[in-house]
């Protein structure tokens, strides 16, 4: 397994996110994780990438047991989040929010060549190279967002809630790179409200409710079964 | 309206500058610097209006100098903490304390602490560590504070973070008045070494009187270090402070250590502050525990935040306008507070970034308006 997560508990004060998440994810996977507002899918994120520790669980990355580690320990270790809507940088450019996730990097060369994969994935981005990105648009700040995680050279990229806010056309359209970054050989977890997308892509997928892991199962399946069908796919 | 004229106003003139290519650039630079070193003996009119000396009851013109000028390294110290860094710190002054009892406890031949080195080694009674040695002990002393202090507090964030530093500030005056075996206590600590220089007329080079050669010695202090900020906001260093600034947790998901560069930015902060301390107790000659006040932190601040938090041309005029201004205005004595009061409101009504604020931040207002406004809606 490249990722797992055990048993994983998270909270904020008093109040408990997560109550023991346990999720896997193997190398070359599409996952998604599914469910509700408030459900706990963020929280999993925080937890998983470093930026809130867990209270109890563990998670182990590549052999290796990264639950104490920091975000930006783990960023080094090739786990990487792209935070859902504004987590971009708002005051920097296109071109320098790309510098900020070539930021532990040293090997130049290969930056070049990330830059050029970045661009050639999302061509609006080199259109507004020198714009800031707190004046783009939600679409573009997604890609940008996504662009940037990519330049650090992610083993396993996080996704939360890439669909978020966007037009159905534009969802298509960022599912469709995802799915292609996928297939260039980078790991990917999915964190999505918009279950049909998520689930039409992902390998395997878990619906997540109130804390919990309810079910799991490949994507087909998930599509396929009634109790989520008609939980988030709006259909009966 | 008022953002129309920011924009224009502003911007405008920047990007003149920017424009204009680098030997103009590099001349205009030194103009600027040769004209500030012949400030003190300027009296070609109407620019002689400037001076504070011009009635009876002002100041003399090259000591307001002198003050504005170390206020300006205070306030390029603390733009690194405030406006690099994002960290409100409102306990400046207690480094700036620092820097100047540095100084005093370790160069006068009178403090206790010296008295004590005398009496264990069995040196002579003027016997003290000499000027340029304590400039290094001050520098450290500040630093040593300054990730003392950050380690276990910049864990904390925004409003938290500023009430524990304010703390700290008041802690450093504190103790400063009651370890009277120490530090004198209330009385202070006089005979604090000037730097050395040849001796002119009789008198030692830096003397109470002459004081435009105090003025000359803070000006070239405070071009190295804004040199030195320009580099450091440019630098590696420089990048993971904007980062952490605009979004911390954002920062940490790319790999900045958050808590690393923030408590670089403090350590950073707090050194330069103590040389602006160190040259304000050694041009005194004497050092007291009221000359360090938690209002002194305010205004610090103000002058940062004034001129434009994170643009190091704003912070200079901030700290300019808010040294200066009371010092030409002497006559007006009780009006000056009042005044600063309605100039403070005026500001941060009219222009929050600052007078000359950093485009970034600017930015980053916008883009918080806008976050504040969506929160409003979806509400």
């Amino acid at each position: 397994m490249l990722l797992e997560m055990k048993d994983a508990v998270l909270s904020y004060g008093k109040i408990e996110a997560l109550h023991g998440i346990s999720l896997e994810v193997a190398e070359g996977e599409i996952v998604a994780l599914i469910g509700a507002n408030g459900a706990g899918k963020t929280s999993t994120m925080r937890g998983l990438s470093g930026v809130r520790g867990l209270a109890s669980g563990s998670v182990v990355f590549d052999g290796e047991d990264v639950t104490k580690l920091r975000a930006d320990q783990r960023l080094r270790k090739g786990l990487v989040l792209c935070p859902e809507g504004r987590g971009i940088f708002p005051g920097m450019t296109v071109t320098e929010n790309l510098n900020m996730g070539a930021y532990t990097r040293k090997d130049k060369e290969a930056i070049e060549q990330d830059y050029e994969r970045v661009f050639g994935l999302f061509p609006r981005l080199l259109e507004r190279k020198k714009q800031v990105a707190g004046t783009m648009s939600g679409g573009e700040q997604q890609m940008l967002a996504i662009g940037r995680a990519l330049m650090s050279r992610p083993k396993l990229l996080m996704l939360d809630e890439p669909s978020m806010g966007l037009a159905p056309m534009l969802i298509q359209q960022i599912f469709d790179i995802i799915s292609e970054i996928a297939q260039q050989g980078t790991t990917i977890l999915v964190v999505e409200q918009n279950a049909k997308q998520a689930l039409s892509r992902a390998d395997r997928a878990y619906v997540l409710e109130t804390g919990h892991i309810v079910k799991s199962g490949t994507g087909v399946e998930l599509l396929d079964d009634p109790t989520v069908r008609e939980a988030y796919l709006g259909v009966a | 309206m008022s953002q129309i004229l920011d924009a224009y106003r502003g911007l405008k003139l920047r990007d003149r500058m920017s424009g204009a290519p680098g030997w103009v650039r590099k001349v205009g630079m030194l103009l600027v610097i040769a004209f500030a070193f012949y400030l003190p003996f300027l009296n070609i009119l109407p620019f002689a209006y400037i001076r504070t000396d011009l009635t009876s009851s002002g100041s003399d013109w090259a000591s307001v100098l002198f003050l504005v000028v170390v206020y300006m390294i205070v306030a390029v110290g603390l733009n690194v903490v405030i406006g690099f860094a994002g960290l409100l710190d409102l306990g400046y002054v207690g480094f700036y304390a620092l820097g100047a009892y540095s100084v005093a406890l370790f160069g006068s031949p009178s403090s206790p602490v010296v008295e004590a080195i005398q009496n264990r080694f069995g040196l002579d009674e003027t016997w003290a560590v000499p000027f340029v040695m304590c400039i290094p002990i001050a520098i450290v002393m500040a630093l040593i504070a300054g990730v003392t202090l950050g380690a276990p507090t910049l864990r904390l964030r925004g409003d938290y973070l500023a009430i524990v530093t304010l703390g700290f500030g008041e802690i450093i005056r504190i103790t400063a008045r009651n370890l009277d075996n120490v530090t004198n206590g209330a009385t202070g600590i006089s005979g604090v070494p000037v730097p050395p220089g040849p001796e002119i007329d009789g008198r030692s080079f830096f003397n109470t009187i002459d004081a435009e050669r105090w003025y000359w010695l803070a000006l070239s202090i405070l071009i190295l270090i804004i040199f030195l900020a320009f580099r450091l906001e440019h630098s590696r260093v420089g990048r993971a402070w904007l980062a952490i600034r605009e979004d911390e947790d954002a920062a940490a998901i790319m790999g900045v250590a958050a808590f690393k560069f923030k408590l670089w930015a403090f350590a950073i902060g707090a050194s330069v502050g103590g040389i602006a301390g160190l040259l304000f107790g050694s041009k005194q000659q004497y050092v007291e525990p009221n000359a360090f006040m938690v209002n002194l932190s305010f205004l610090f601040v103000a002058m940062v935040v004034i001129g434009g938090s994170g643009n190091i041309y704003g912070v200079l005029l901030g700290a300019f306008l808010l040294t200066y201004l009371p010092e030409r205005f002497r006559e007006f004595q009780e009006w000056r507070p009042f005044a600063f009061g309605v100039a403070l409101v005026v500001v941060m009504i009219l222009r929050p970034q600052g007078l000359v604020p950093s485009r970034r931040r600017a930015r980053e207002f916008e883009d918080r308006k806008v976050e504040a406004e969506e929160a409003a809606a979806d509400a």
